[in-house]
Parts: structure tokens; C-alpha cells; sequence
């Protein structure tokens, strides 16, 4: 195909892409959206109950560890087509990043600190509020970039289970056997996921000269 | 006025003891040292007086009041504390971890900036120059210095006080001890105050109390304490320092 045909064929299914990308988006949004608020409660409850730590790592591990076709096919009788199904797996691929950084972050912050905290007489509230979850921020972020990324790569797969987003024109392309079709799914879900990893790489690096 | 009765504490179940029957009276305005090496329970002394340990029997009274009796929040906010991790807030800056206190009991910006300037004055560091620098901006004794400061933000009765200086050079520890002193002439707060260095002990106590092996040897004025020595250990820990320069000073003839 030829320069021109490739702007041609792009500018033809440009309103298309436009609307798919906006899918894709909203899916990978809405379900990291949903692991952030799962995660940094659960992230924090771990900190704070050891024993129950390595039962949910464990479990938010083994999910996964399941292949992305394999989890949104498991989820098909329960949960049918469409939408909700594959936010739910998603937001189960999501989780485990974020509970992990969240822990993680909490638990990295010096002894020191949290003795002075106790000493001066912070509540366990505004411990959590006012020092931990601060100073512990970039590593929480850290974790939702990675959830982020993962999520637009998985999104392209719940296209097979009729969830819309970028990955409609890789199954029509695979079924027309049209590989520039499916370039068109694949190439923005590419610069997506890489643009989505740049931004909140940014975030996370200011937040992290702001913790010193 | 805080006094100890008592007081024990075990960290297995009562097979051995950190501290144990340790009763002492610690009088308003007064600066008493805990002096004991590592393992000797004099940290945990302390932080038995604001909850940071809980004691396995024993009672804690500060101003009457039976400290179990209170909530830990409260008493801990009412007690300054500074201790050798210093344990500055690195997302804040110098005015807002002096005036930290003041932001967890709700007092207006206005009040706790004004606070903080005249509490960097005092301890030497000029509000102008430190107010909006982060603890990682600061040599070690200026951390240790904003860690004093942030101790009296809420102008308490007591400061306990963990080994603040023990891990500043000889020489900046010497200037900050005479800050203690000039801070003590001024404020006249109760202190109690942790150090296995002995010459810390003798520059700032009012009284000493030794301790060894989770047991309290001999409470007493230097005087006392130095003429006379209550046990074979107090003597020891004493004349040691003294044995050991002798011992240098023949050397270097």
C-alpha cells in the first residue's frame, strides 16, 4: 500500500477510529478507575493486617496469571457479552499492580517517621492522610501506570466478547483477512498504551521530587 | 509532676524484664537524665510515659493522673518528644513540621506560622532562611534543631526527650547541649531525658538516674551520684571515663 492509500484509507475510517478509540478509553478508564478504589483500600488494609497480606496478594497474583482470552471466556456464562464482562476482567487484571504498590509504598516509608508520628499524637487517621499515603504516593502511582498500560493492551481482547473499543478492527480484520484493518486497531492501541505510560510517568515523577 | 511506680516491663510473657520495679519521681522544672548503656531500659522508661510502650505492671502518673487512664492521642500531643531518628516529615516543610501539633488539634494558618517563626528563632535557625526549606535541605544539626522545635510547639509541660543527639558529630552535639541548657533557663520545662553519654548526662542533669540491666541503680545530684556511688556499677560507669584519660595522659607523656 502506498503512502497516500494509507492516509486515504485512515482518513476514510477516521470518524470510526475516533468513536472506537473513545471506547477503548472509556473501558480502560472505567475499569482502572474501579481497581484504584478495590486496591488502595485493600493495599492499606494489608499493611495494617499481615496475616491476611499474602491471601490477597496470592489471590490478585493467580488472576493474573490466567490468560487474558482464557478470563474473559471463563467470564462469558456468568456474565454474557458486552460491556460488563470485560470491565470486570480488567479491573481484576488491574488490581494487582495497584494493591501491590500500595502496600509496598506504605511499608517503605521509614520507622523514624512513623514514630514521630506517634509521638507527636496523630490519630491512625491522620497518620494515614497527612504522612503515609503522601509519602507513599509515587509508588501507588507507579502501580496505577502499570495497571493503566496493562489495561489498554487487555482491552483490545474484550473486542472478542463485543465490548467495543480498538480492538473491533483487529477481530474484522482477522475475519477479512485485512491487514491494514487490523494495523488500525493495533498501531493507536500501541501509542495509547505508550502515551497513557508517559503521561502518568510524568505525574509520578513530580510526585516523587515532592516527597524528597 | 511525673511519677513512676513500679513500673515493669517484659517483652516475653514475663520470662525476662526490659525494666523492671522502676519507681521514680521526676519534679516540675526539673531535667532528669536516664543514663544506662544499650539494653538497659531506658528507653523504654520513656516511652512508657507517653504510651509508646505499654507497661506490663506498674503506674505512670503525670500532673495526678494515672497516664492508662488517658486517651494516647491526647497525652502524646500534651508531651514533647524528640529522639534520635529525629523522623522529620520530608513531604513538609521546616514551618509546617514545627508546627505539625498545632495542625492536628485545627489551630488557624495565621497561628501555627507565627508559632513556628518563633520557635525557629529559638532554637537558632532564622525563620527567613529556613521556614520553606525540606528536612533534606538541612545538615544533621539542623534537623535535630527543628526536631526541638517541633517538640514545644504546643508549649508542653514536659519534653521527653530519646537520645536526640546521639548520632551528630562531637561538636555540634556540644553546641546543641548548651542550647538545651539556655532552652531549660528559659522555658523551665520539665525534661526527661535519654543518653548512654555520660558527659551528656553530667552537663545537662539536674539529676541522674542510672540505670543497668532493666533496674534502676541510684538516682541522685551529680554530687551524689559522684561521691557517692550506690553500687559497685555506678561506681564503674564512672570512674571509668576518668580511668581511661588518666590512662591517656600517661600515654602521651
Amino acid at each position: 500500500m502506498s503512502e497516500k492509500t494509507v492516509i486515504e484509507f485512515v482518513l476514510q475510517r477516521f470518524p470510526d477510529l475516533l468513536t472506537k478509540l473513545g471506547e477503548h478509553l472509556i473501558l480502560t478508564g472505567i475499569s482502572t478507575g474501579i481497581a484504584i478504589l478495590i486496591g488502595l483500600p485493600l493495599g492499606i488494609w494489608i499493611t495494617r493486617n499481615i496475616h491476611i497480606r499474602g491471601l490477597i496478594l496470592n489471590f490478585a497474583g493467580i488472576v493474573q496469571t490466567v490468560p487474558s482470552l482464557a478470563l474473559l471466556a471463563f467470564l462469558l456464562p456468568f456474565m454474557g457479552i458486552g460491556v460488563a464482562p470485560a470491565v470486570v476482567a480488567l479491573t481484576l487484571y488491574a488490581l494487582l499492580p495497584i494493591i501491590r504498590n500500595t502496600s509496598t509504598g506504605l511499608d517503605g516509608i521509614s520507622p523514624e517517621i512513623i514514630e514521630a508520628a506517634h509521638g507527636m499524637g496523630f490519630t491512625d487517621r491522620q497518620r494515614l492522610w497527612m504522612v503515609e499515603i503522601p509519602l507513599a504516593l509515587p509508588v501507588i502511582v507507579a502501580g496505577i501506570r502499570t495497571a493503566a498500560v496493562i489495561g489498554v493492551g487487555i482491552a483490545t481482547l474484550s473486542a472478542f466478547i463485543g465490548a467495543g473499543g480498538l480492538g473491533d478492527f483487529i477481530v474484522r480484520g482477522l475475519a477479512l483477512n485485512n491487514t491494514s484493518l487490523i494495523l488500525l486497531g493495533a498501531v493507536p492501541a500501541a501509542i495509547l498504551a505508550l502515551g497513557l505510560d508517559f503521561l502518568i510517568g510524568i505525574v509520578e515523577k513530580k510526585l516523587r521530587r515532592g516527597a524528597g | 509532676m511525673i511519677v513512676l511506680r513500679d513500673l515493669c516491663k517484659s517483652f516475653d510473657d514475663g520470662n525476662t524484664f526490659a525494666v523492671r520495679d522502676v519507681s521514680l519521681e521526676i519534679a516540675e522544672g526539673e531535667t532528669l537524665i536516664l543514663l544506662g548503656s544499650s539494653g538497659s531500659g531506658k528507653t523504654t522508661t520513656l516511652k512508657m510515659i507517653n504510651r509508646l510502650i505499654e507497661p506490663t505492671s506498674g503506674t505512670i502518673e503525670v500532673d495526678g493522673t494515672n497516664v492508662l487512664e488517658q486517651n494516647p492521642v491526647e497525652l502524646r500531643r500534651s508531651i514533647g518528644y524528640v529522639f534520635q531518628g529525629i523522623g522529620l516529615f520530608p513531604h513538609m516543610t521546616v514551618e509546617e513540621n514545627v508546627s505539625i501539633v498545632l495542625r492536628l488539634t485545627g489551630r488557624p494558618k495565621a497561628e501555627r506560622r507565627a508559632r513556628a517563626h518563633e520557635l525557629l528563632n529559638l532554637v537558632e535557625l532564622h525563620p527567613d532562611d529556613f521556614a520553606e526549606r525540606f528536612p533534606t535541605e538541612l545538615s544533621g544539626g539542623q534537623q535535630q534543631r527543628v526536631g526541638v522545635a517541633r517538640g514545644l510547639a504546643a508549649d508542653p509541660a514536659y519534653l521527653l526527650m530519646d537520645e536526640p543527639f546521639g548520632a551528630l558529630d562531637a561538636l555540634t552535639r556540644d553546641t546543641l547541649q548548651q542550647e538545651i541548657l539556655q532552652l531549660k533557663e528559659k522555658l523551665n520545662k520539665t525534661i526527661v531525658f535519654v543518653t548512654h553519654d555520660i558527659f551528656e548526662a553530667l552537663t545537662l542533669a539536674d539529676r541522674i538516674a542510672v540505670m543497668h540491666d532493666g533496674n534502676l541503680e541510684q538516682v541522685g545530684t551529680r554530687q551524689e551520684i559522684l561521691s557517692h556511688p550506690a553500687t559497685p556499677f555506678v561506681q564503674h560507669l564512672f570512674e571509668k571515663p576518668a580511668n581511661q584519660l588518666t590512662a591517656f595522659r600517661e600515654h602521651m607523656k
